[in-house]
């Protein structure tokens, strides 16, 4: 988040008596939670854009590991998470206290920011969770297929509040707004990350790749044909996705405004030459211009603007974009060359797309972005090095906290409960192993109405795995 | 009686089947097929990486008919499924031992 010059930092005690100087603005707030609304839907979106990748075996529990994410991380949010994340820091800018604030005690009439341009807490607290929802949904591309949902649905939980909640209080806390001591590397290190490159793209790509490697490859990968099942979904998936990401970067002005409405025009120019970059690749390379890689593409300048659409210029915002997409559409063959499974590329997209972002403003940051003069200047605007290096810092530092706290966390669920399911559910497919259910019903033989209700309650082996 | 089979191209199907009512014949099965013979399959590209797909969509038309039809059955398939290009198809015949009509219980030609 960048302030403006009008900033006067401002915290609403409820048990103080000054609550009439801060009453909200009625169009920030209205912008804020419109925009809250927008960045909800990218999860269902990010569903279809995951769920058509996936065989058609599987697509039910890839749409379900996005899903569940609004179920499991809005309820610890509200109970801890939030507290967690900008309550008031514990100490250095590491944690929050999850306890000030347990159940939003204290927060429903609050009011933050600048006087007569505030917003009620409740609606940063209502923004602030549709990030951690979809960045806890974006990592379950990596394990596509082959987790216990059971499994996948405690580490949601545990992802949240060892790894996510944290990383936003580095990044997102800003000292001032929800309470007066905030993260380490949005106030000390001086990291520009508007909408959250590092602890949105970078923590869920470092996260995928470490429960991809724990997690082992799917069965058949590299030899079978793994094929998505439908291209229509994931289109109508990213289209979902770049609607919600002008709420996801716009909104996080926080302020409807001139900083909200450049970063929607930067917003634009990403999609669209992300979209671009990834497709002059598959031109020179593959021959074929598909209707996956102009998604992909899209995608990938869209994470690559998400930290850096505050502080570049529309030109700037292109060309970041148009490298993104580019060097996206070649990262998502790595996977092959190291021999590791992430499924639907978290890594090549997110982790890649997110580290250009990131590193880009250190870069292409100007003046004469959407933020003004409040923003640093990066090296091609003759500003040096110093915001690269401070930009490559909080990058790292996110990267590597992620990475390892994630590996932990997926080592310890898969040695204790288990993550995996076996070769033989897998083989089967995961949504009738897993859920007991089909995604579609197409064929002749089984189609509605020819299948006998039999009894409520627990299913036979039998008839759970339609074998 | 005579069973004639015949793997074609999918878009021909309404041509082969006017073909076939002109001849006479009333009723057919179509069911689909996937295969490959001389004419393989093609490749696609996801994200980068190249899949073989092998087998081709085809559909099969199983159709039974009296012995002194076969020949000729087998001609109007032949004539009607043709596009001159590589992937039209195959047709052959088998004999047939007996056929019963199940609403009726009529036995072979009766049958048909």
């Amino acid at each position: 988040m960048v302030l403006d010059e009008t900033w006067i930092p401002q915290i609403v005690d409820m048990r103080s008596a000054s609550l009439a100087a801060a009453s909200p603005n009625a169009g920030d707030t209205a912008w804020v939670l419109l925009c809250a609304a927008l960045v909800l839907l990218m999860t269902p979106g990010l569903a279809l854009f995951y769920g058509g990748m996936v065989r058609s075996k599987s697509v039910l529990n890839m749409m379900m590991m996005s899903f569940i994410g609004m179920g499991t991380v809005s309820v610890s949010w509200i109970l801890w998470g939030y507290s967690e994340t900008f309550g008031p820091d514990l100490g250095d800018g590491l944690l929050g206290d999850p306890f000030t604030h347990f159940g939003l005690h204290g927060v429903m009439r609050a009011v933050y920011g600048p006087v007569g341009k505030g917003i009620p807490a409740p609606a940063f607290v209502a923004f602030q969770v549709v990030f951690a929802i979809i960045a806890v949904a974006l990592v379950s591309g990596a394990i596509a297929d082959r987790a216990k949902f059971a499994t996948w649905t405690g580490f949601t939980v545990l992802w949240a509040t060892l790894v996510y909640f944290p990383a936003a209080h580095w990044v997102f806390a800003l000292s001032g707004y929800a309470a007066r001591a905030g993260g380490w590397i949005v106030n000390d290190l001086h990291v520009v990350d508007f909408a959250g490159g590092t602890v949105i793209e970078i923590n869920a790509g470092a996260a995928g790749l470490a429960l991809a490697l724990v997690l082992g490859k799917r069965v058949g990968f590299g030899k079978e044909p793994m094929r998505p099942h439908n291209l229509t979904l994931v289109m109508i998936g990213a289209g979902l996705l770049w609607f919600g990401w002008f709420g996801f970067n716009a909104g996080s002005a926080l302020s409807a405004g001139t900083l909200a409405a450049g970063v929607w025009i930067n917003t634009l120019a990403a999609g669209a030459a992300g979209m671009l970059g990834w497709l002059a690749v598959e031109r020179t390379r593959d021959g074929r211009l598909t209707s996956l890689g102009a998604v992909s593409g899209l995608v990938a300048g869209l994470v690559a603007i998400t930290p850096s659409c505050s502080v570049l210029s529309p030109v700037g915002s292109v060309l970041l974009a148009a490298v993104a997409g580019a060097v996206c559409a070649w990262a998502v063959g790595l996977k092959h060359r190291f021999g590791f499974d992430d499924s639907l590329d978290v890594v090549g997209v997110h982790l890649v797309g997110g580290l250009i972002g990131t590193l880009g403003i250190g870069l292409l940051a100007t003046p004469g972005g959407p933020a003004g003069a409040t923003g640093p200047t990066g090296l091609f605007y003759g500003g040096g090095l110093d915001q690269l290096g401070r930009q490559a810092l909080g990058a790292g530092a996110v990267l590597i906290f992620s990475f390892v706290m994630t590996y932990a966390i997926g080592l310890a669920l898969q040695k204790t409960v288990g993550f995996r399911v076996t070769e033989d559910d897998e083989r089967a497919g995961i949504d009738q192993i897993e859920h007991a259910e089909t995604g579609y019903d197409l064929g002749h033989l089984f189609s509605s109405g020819r299948t006998n209700p039999t009894h409520h309650g627990r299913l036979t082996d039998r008839e759970g795995a339609g074998l | 009686m005579r069973l004639v089979t015949a793997i074609i191209k999918p878009f021909k199907l309404e041509d082969v089947k006017e073909a076939l009512e002109a001849y006479g014949i009333t009723g057919i099965t179509v069911s689909e097929a996937t295969g490959y013979g001389r004419q393989r399959g093609h490749s696609e590209v996801y994200r980068g990486a190249e899949y073989k797909v092998d087998f081709v969509p085809k559909l099969r038309l199983d159709v039974v008919v009296e012995d002194v039809d076969a020949r000729s059955v087998v001609d109007v398939i032949v004539k009607s499924a043709q596009t001159g290009r590589i992937g039209d198809g195959k047709v052959w015949t088998t004999p047939v031992d007996d056929m019963v009509r199940v609403r009726t219980g009529e036995r072979g030609a009766s049958a048909l």
